[in-house]
């Protein structure tokens, strides 16, 4: 039996609730609608519906005990080798935004192995409290020791909000904190605000690869934990003079209470840093081949650009995927994006269409890509890219 | 070697679209198929059993039609298949579903290792894996592109795990719950006769009266501490296209190359 409730006596069967169902679990029948076993109470259909016909059953939660006990924002601060990451910095930027609307203060978890330096860095970026949990055992990031001192903290210290980024190590600890603590967690949020009534962390994030955005709270469970994606919030400046409070945490697991040992770490040879770049040039099928990202290769090179690619162009082997933008790649926000040969499905569009300056050179004068696209040429991309390439030499005198 | 495979049935296609004119989805009707990434865990389940013997069981949490996921996964060579399929499962959130898949693991009996895909492609979270990791309380090793070593007696595994700035190698204690990536294997197509052959063995059903001692209160939506409250469609951005015109490739370039330079990004 599916979860939804129809009121017959309400339902005239006008259809709304049909075309906004995600999952294709209502049809109509005669004049009312009925729903199937797709149905999942994902609750999307209510307020389509103009005839309040439409419920899903409402119980009480188990939840957490007294949630007014929960309270402040919490960051967990990756790093890698001693360094803070991009990633880390943006979440401080939103965990200080998040922390001021609820008058409540951010507190930043840094974990690792000599990483002083970083619980400074956290408080010139917005926190008032860090921290910090130094142990030998948590110099290269691991799931159980590092889950395991920040499932003690949160129980003792009850947070109201923990953001994380969803980075490998970031969905890869969220998940694990979350399912300890009983508690909602919110995976790859591009965005994130408070209700202003309920004081609720309103959640926004990207489903069925970016075709759809669902809002999702978490009412009955503390802490609401969110993993957030990279280049989705600016960095915030960073303030040297600010002052904040540094506590020093023991680590929670001895070495031998852990089951995992880094043997080896092999860094990425052909390095790309897409999510940082300050300007790409991607290509997709209309390259044809490995050999047609040479052109664009030496664009990027004039212009001091990083190549990027489609999905397409990856799954068919000419390129690695180290180099895939979109919803199964990277998410880029550079300041020129040069679509290359990109149809541009919805997939690679959620991860690039936020690009400062969009070009697109596409063949088909109907491609989706310039629907995003601020400058656009109709026409092949193997003259006009060398074209480009030309005029960027004779203007930037290389 | 016991291996349990989790999978999930999902529509054939993320590409749900969107009319732009009165704003709703259009969905194609397609049929549905086993979430993408969790093939490459079936085929590594197979390939684990194919070299230490043992048995690969799958299974998976969803409606009664999800037993035609499993059915392929039985014709791709998997030994068992469980579905999990109750009206107080449905509409349980990411905390839930590991839940519920780890209450039912338990009643399955023993097993050296889970394997998941690293994501579904309608959901998109990859929160499930941890999650069953966590509840079973066993090692978690997640975006693993390689299985190095196994030692089965030794309960060793050793595997390459995909990280942003490169790859790391970890040795690990089993029993372990891996998520897999899409580098790790090619998945194989089942022949006719596997077909045949699968279509004969059956699907056990679990409902939430065979998993002992469960807590009820933490199965289904009731049971999930997240809620969808909005489905809406991505932010558009306005028709802000200037398209160049010219009658050759050199001109193009030099009026692209213009307004590129006059953004003063570069």
């Amino acid at each position: 039996m599916p979860l939804l409730e129809i009121d017959k006596t309400k339902c005239v069967g006008c259809g709304n609730c049909v075309d906004v169902c995600p999952f294709g679990a209502l049809s109509l029948e005669g004049d009312t609608v009925v729903v199937n076993e797709k149905c999942t109470g994902c609750g999307a259909c209510l307020e389509a519906c103009p005839f309040m016909a439409l419920r899903l059953p409402e119980s009480p939660s188990p939840g957490t005990g007294d949630m007014k006990q929960y309270s402040g924002v919490w960051v967990w601060i990756e790093q890698f080798n001693g360094q803070m990451g991009n990633l880390a910095i943006e979440i401080l930027g939103q965990g200080r935004r998040l922390a001021d609307l609820r008058h409540s203060a951010l507190t930043a978890c840094v974990l690792g192995h000599h990483i002083e330096p970083i619980t400074r860095e956290a408080i010139s970026y917005g926190a008032d409290r860090v921290f910090w949990v130094d142990a030998p055992s948590l110099a290269v990031y691991r799931t159980a020791p590092y889950a395991a001192v920040l499932i003690n903290l949160a129980r003792l210290h009850k947070p109201e909000i923990f953001l994380l980024g969803a980075s490998s190590r970031g969905r890869d600890l969220a998940g694990s904190v979350a399912t300890d603590l009983y508690t909602g967690l919110t995976a790859d949020c591009t965005g994130l605000d408070i209700d202003p009534e309920k004081g609720l962390l309103i959640q926004t994030r990207p489903a069925f690869g970016g075709n759809i955005m669902a809002m999702i709270i978490c009412p009955g469970h503390r802490p609401q934990m969110a993993t957030v994606r990279h280049r989705v919030f600016e960095k915030p400046p960073a303030n040297l003079l600010r002052q904040g409070e540094v506590i020093t945490i023991a680590p929670a697991l001895t070495e031998e209470q852990i089951s995992t040992r880094v043997t080896n770490f092999i860094p990425e040879i052909d390095k790309v840093n897409l999510a940082y770049a300050r300007i790409i040039v991607s290509g997709g099928r209309g390259v044809g081949g490995p050999e047609g990202f040479k052109p664009l290769r030496e664009l990027a090179d004039i212009l001091g650009g990083t190549i990027g690619a489609s999905r397409s162009a990856v799954d068919a082997g000419w390129i690695s995927y180290a180099h895939q933008v979109g919803q199964t790649g990277r998410t880029v926000r550079p300041d020129l994006y040069i679509a290359c040969g990109i149809s541009g499905a919805i997939q690679h569009l959620a991860g690039m269409k936020t690009s400062k300056v969009i070009v697109a050179i596409n063949k088909n004068p109907d491609a989706p890509i310039f629907s995003v696209a601020h400058y656009g040429i109709t026409g092949d991309l193997f003259q006009i890219v060398p074209a480009l390439t030309a005029q960027f030499k004779k203007r930037l005198n290389k | 070697m016991n291996i349990i495979v989790c999978i999930k049935q999902v529509p054939g296609t993320a590409d749900v679209k969107i009319d732009p004119v009165d704003n709703t989805l259009i969905r194609e009707d397609v049929p549905n198929i086993i979430n993408p990434f969790d093939l490459y865990a079936i085929e590594e389940g197979l390939r684990l059993k194919e070299s230490f013997g043992g048995k690969v069981t799958v299974i998976s949490m969803g409606p009664p039609q999800a037993a035609d996921a499993l059915k392929e996964a039985l014709s791709m060579g998997a030994d068992e298949a469980v579905l999990l399929a109750d009206r107080a499962f449905a509409g349980s959130d990411s905390w839930a579903t590991a839940y519920t898949l780890s209450r039912a693991i338990q009643v399955i009996g023993a097993f050296d290792i889970i394997l998941c895909g690293r994501q579904a492609i309608d959901g998109d979270t990859g929160q499930v894996g941890p999650g069953l990791a966590r509840q079973l309380g066993i090692t978690q090793l997640t975006y693993v592109f390689k299985i190095r070593k196994v030692d089965p007696p030794g309960k060793i595994i050793m595997v390459d795990r995909l990280l942003e700035e490169g790859h790391e190698i970890v040795e690990a204690v089993l029993p372990a719950l891996l998520t897999v990536v899409k580098d790790i294997n090619q998945p194989r197509s089942p022949s006719l006769a596997d077909i045949r052959r699968a279509a004969k063995l059956k699907i056990r059903l679990m409902t939430a009266t065979d998993l002992t001692g469960v807590d009820r209160t933490r199965l289904g939506l009731d049971g999930s501490p997240t809620k969808v409250i909005k489905i809406f469609n991505p932010p558009r951005r306005e028709g802000i296209l200037d398209m160049i015109r010219a009658d050759t490739a050199e001109e193009a370039a030099a009026q692209l190359a213009d307004k590129i330079l006059s953004e003063k990004i570069i």
